[in-house]
């Protein structure tokens, strides 16, 4: 069969476009979540009203954004038996589980809070209210942690044994599974990428208003706390990426090597800045190389020995019989080079916006703003010209997408720079496919799914657009004056809901 | 009783618990075209559920987690067998979510039109669709002996099974109606309360003949004890309703969800799916299962989990426990 139309490549396809796609409302789903919590505590502490507008746009794009999440987030829990049913017999005993810790523990959790939140503005009290929309951040950060400890495990599987009898992986430690350090510093770098999503898109969404001088106390302190959280995010992202990167370097020195385009070890290693390569000829035509870098990334120090793309798949071939073992190279050199340099970006723009809108830190007191001023934006003594000022709210803006498509390649980097296998030294992927699942089906759904997402895409963009534009709203009596009681005070029943479908 | 056997119960339980919540809110979204007499019935209608769905939905979700994680090989089976009914099931979902959440953030008439169609085609499918689906578990499907479906999708398409979706179709219509004239108030609660009679007779004929076609086929004493408590749950519930009772009415058609399912299940046991080209291909509790490990930690986290979920589902039902109708639904972009 064409090999481009296998079914194995069309659910590989598949399973790469869903999961992209389900991805890029997933963080915005989990900072957007805690970030909303995080402004309405505010509000519930404070009482000023700046914090209520704030919650109630941000809570709106949240919403917009998490219905989004959820619905492709569907796909994913069916996927495996649909297209991937070997798979899902081989590693179910293991796998299944945290699926199902998942849906029993998080999903629940995250989809009845979520209603009591959008629905509960006039049904439940202040307080009350205010948990709602934590349970659901809890919610997220739970299932993001079950997810990726299954995830995990395909990166790096422990805690089972192989029972032959019944061709199959088999659990033995479950603990071991959720809390292997591999798990651990996924969660770690996932969640910190999903906080630098978050910041980044409130950071743009304030940029924009304040170019335009508009919603300024609702937006001022929105673009500071995007700002702080991009700033936080960024250097947690930096930070477990070197965690997760050593252990990778560890367990699956294949990906880190193709990561890098280094074909054989060297001692010491150089970190690769650019290289076009010759995957026939197994080298690099061009290469520019800071020496020693590399070492310090996979063993922490500038001298040491790292195995390269050719060593590995040798002794891979030794290991597990012949065979082709090295991942799509150009894929994972660039995956790498695209995830990290977009984040960083967004972290130094990040940084950058937080130095030039500082509110007292060796800012002469003459350029200090007050709460419904655009803050003057100062990169030493003096403000920038508006023309440079306007230069900052726009690359802010585009920085919105900045972070999202480092999540995006950091995701097809680590899991294509696993192939050939599924479940890394365990199953290959070509042996995971459903057998019985015809190519005209595999293309059906394929084609169905990427159709269905686009359509929503853009009513999504442009839903997203429109209440962007239209900015926080005004608040009414009914909302500065939550009820008091559980289900509502009763003064008039007929009294129109706050908020209704 | 072995861990398997208690999973296949705990199966059987989560799908009764997906059935019975999105049974209603697969109902309420037919009867947008069924009952509505216009816009803003339609939104009294979808309101009804609005709190509430998407952690109905869950039921679902969980559902297939679990049977991934105790029955993995059901679970392989089952969707990559049953390929395009269950792609459509997700392709229905995706849209019903986002219908239910976009419908009211634009202002055009053209663009609501459009999500109200949606609401009630992707209501009407899925809840269709999963009877078909159920009827050709218990029918017995062509499993070989690797455990793998070898039928089309036209096997899947029989007299059978048509007859279990139009029974899941109209009970869940008619548990709706129940839902709605018990959550409603003023002129659309009455109607309600009319149509679900006609629906419950219809549902009363329809799912009469589907049971007592399944009991005689593959039914023993305890599958014919569930199809009893199901019939008379269910012209219990039709008769309550009748009489005003619309609390009562309900319980009961849930009831009659949750025995019509057991009773389904009966059927099945000691296999999860047969094979209709031999016996000795089934799936069943023991050779579709998981290891005893995985079964006992999955026991513990849904022995503690699922009262919970119930208890904290349940207290979101008594927060929204004031009935809705049309003076209470405001424009809101």
């Amino acid at each position: 069969m064409d090999l481009a139309l296998a079914p194995e490549t069309l659910a590989r396809w598949q399973f790469g476009i869903t999961t992209v796609y389900h991805f890029l409302f997933v963080p915005l789903t989990i900072s957007l979540a805690a970030l909303t919590a995080g402004l309405q505590t505010a509000w519930v502490r404070s009482e000023k009203e700046k914090y209520l507008r704030a919650t109630k746009f941000w809570g709106k794009l949240f919403l917009i954004n998490i219905a989004m999440g959820v619905v492709t987030g569907i796909v994913q829990e069916f996927q495996f038996g649909m297209n991937w049913s070997d798979y899902s017999r081989f590693v179910g005993d293991v796998f299944g589980a945290p699926l199902a810790f998942e849906a029993l523990i998080a999903f629940f959790f995250e989809s009845t809070f979520i209603g009591l939140w959008i629905f509960g503005w006039d049904k439940l009290p202040k307080k009350i209210h205010l948990a709602c929309i934590w349970m659901v951040s809890i919610g997220t950060i739970l299932s993001a942690y079950f997810i990726l400890a299954a995830n995990s495990w395909m990166q790096h599987p422990v805690g089972y044994r192989i029972n032959e009898e019944r061709g199959r992986a088999e659990l033995t430690d479950f603990w071991l599974v959720l809390t292997q350090n591999t798990a651990l510093t996924q969660f770690f770098h996932t969640i910190t990428a999903a906080f630098l999503v978050g910041g980044a898109f409130m950071a743009g969404i304030a940029a924009f208003h304040l170019a335009r001088k508009k919603h300024i106390p609702v937006m001022r302190s929105s673009l500071r706390l995007g700002l702080i959280v991009m700033i936080i995010a960024g250097m947690g992202t930096a930070i477990s990426g070197d965690l997760l990167g050593k252990v990778m370097y560890k367990q699956q020195p294949m990906k880190m090597a193709a990561a890098e385009a280094l074909w054989d070890g060297e001692a010491p290693a150089p970190f690769s800045v650019f290289a076009y390569g010759d995957v026939d000829k197994g080298h690099n035509k061009v290469a520019i190389e800071i020496p020693g870098l590399l070492s310090f990334l996979a063993n922490d120090d500038f001298t040491s020995f790292v195995p390269g793309i050719n060593d590995v798949n040798k002794a891979q071939q030794e290991k597990f019989g012949p065979g082709d073992y090295r991942p799509n190279i150009a894929v994972a050199y660039w995956g790498f080079r695209w995830m990290i340099g977009f984040g960083m970006a967004s972290l130094g723009i990040g940084a950058l916006g937080l130095w030039l809108t500082r509110k007292r830190f060796m800012l002469p007191p003459g350029l200090r703003t007050g709460e419904d001023e655009v803050p003057h934006l100062v990169l030493f003594r003096k403000a920038l010209s508006p023309r440079f000022a306007n230069l900052y709210w726009v690359v802010a803006l585009w920085t919105m997408g900045f972070p999202l498509i480092a999540n995006s390649w950091g995701w097809i980097f680590t899991e294509m720079g696993r192939q050939p296998w599924v479940v890394y030294g365990v199953l290959r992927t070509r042996d995971a496919v459903s057998p019985n699942v015809s190519q005209g089906e595999v293309l059906t759904s394929m084609i169905g799914f990427t159709l269905l997402y686009a359509v929503l895409a853009v009513i999504e963009v442009k839903l997203l657009v429109k209440y962007v534009k239209a900015g926080p709203p005004e608040l009414t009596e009914a909302d500065l004056n939550p009820p008091t009681k559980i289900g509502g005070d009763d003064k008039n029943p007929d009294r129109p809901m706050a908020f209704s479908y | 009783m072995q861990l398997h056997d208690v999973w296949f119960v705990l199966i059987a339980v989560l799908w009764i618990g997906y059935f019975f919540l999105e049974g209603f809110d697969f109902g309420v979204g037919v009867l947008t075209k069924l009952l509505a007499r216009d816009r803003t019935e339609k939104r009294v209608l979808i309101n009804t559920i609005g709190p509430v769905w998407d952690g109905n939905e869950v039921w679902l979700l969980t559902a297939g987690g679990a049977t991934f994680a105790a029955f993995p090989d059901w679970y392989a089976t089952l969707f990559s067998g049953f390929y395009l009914p269950l792609l459509l099931i997700l392709v229905c979902l995706i849209i019903r979510g986002v219908a239910f959440e976009y419908r009211h953030k634009r202002p055009e008439d053209k663009w609501q039109t459009n999500w109200e169609h949606a609401i009630f085609w992707t209501s009407l499918i899925p809840a269709f669709l999963w009877g078909v689906a159920f009827a050709n578990i218990v029918r017995g499907v062509k499993i070989d002996q690797d455990k793998e479906y070898v039928g089309t999708f036209l096997d899947l398409l029989n007299v059978y099974s048509i007859l279990g979706g139009l029974v899941t179709l109209t009970l869940f219509t008619f548990h709706g109606a129940v839902f709605t004239s018990l959550k409603t108030v003023g002129d659309i609660r009455v109607r309600s309360r009319r149509l679900a009679t006609r629906l419950g007779a219809v549902t009363a004929v329809l799912a009469l003949v589907f049971l007592i076609w399944t009991q005689l086929s593959r039914g023993d004493g305890k599958s014919l004890i569930a199809m009893a408590i199901a019939v008379a749950a269910l012209l219990g519930a039709v008769g309550l309703n009748l009489a005003g009772r619309e609390g009562w009415s309900f319980a009961l058609s849930g009831i009659t969800i949750a025995a019509a399912v057991a009773m389904l299940f009966l059927t099945l046991f000691p296999n999860v799916m047969p094979s209709s080209l031999n016996d000795a291909w089934s799936l069943t509790v023991t050779n579709a299962s998981s290891s005893a490990y995985t079964l006992k930690i999955m026991t513990w986290c849904a022995g503690v989990a699922t009262p919970l979920v119930m208890l904290y589902q349940g207290w979101t039902y008594w927060v929204f426990r004031k009935r809705i109708g049309t003076q209470h639904i405001v424009d809101v972009h």
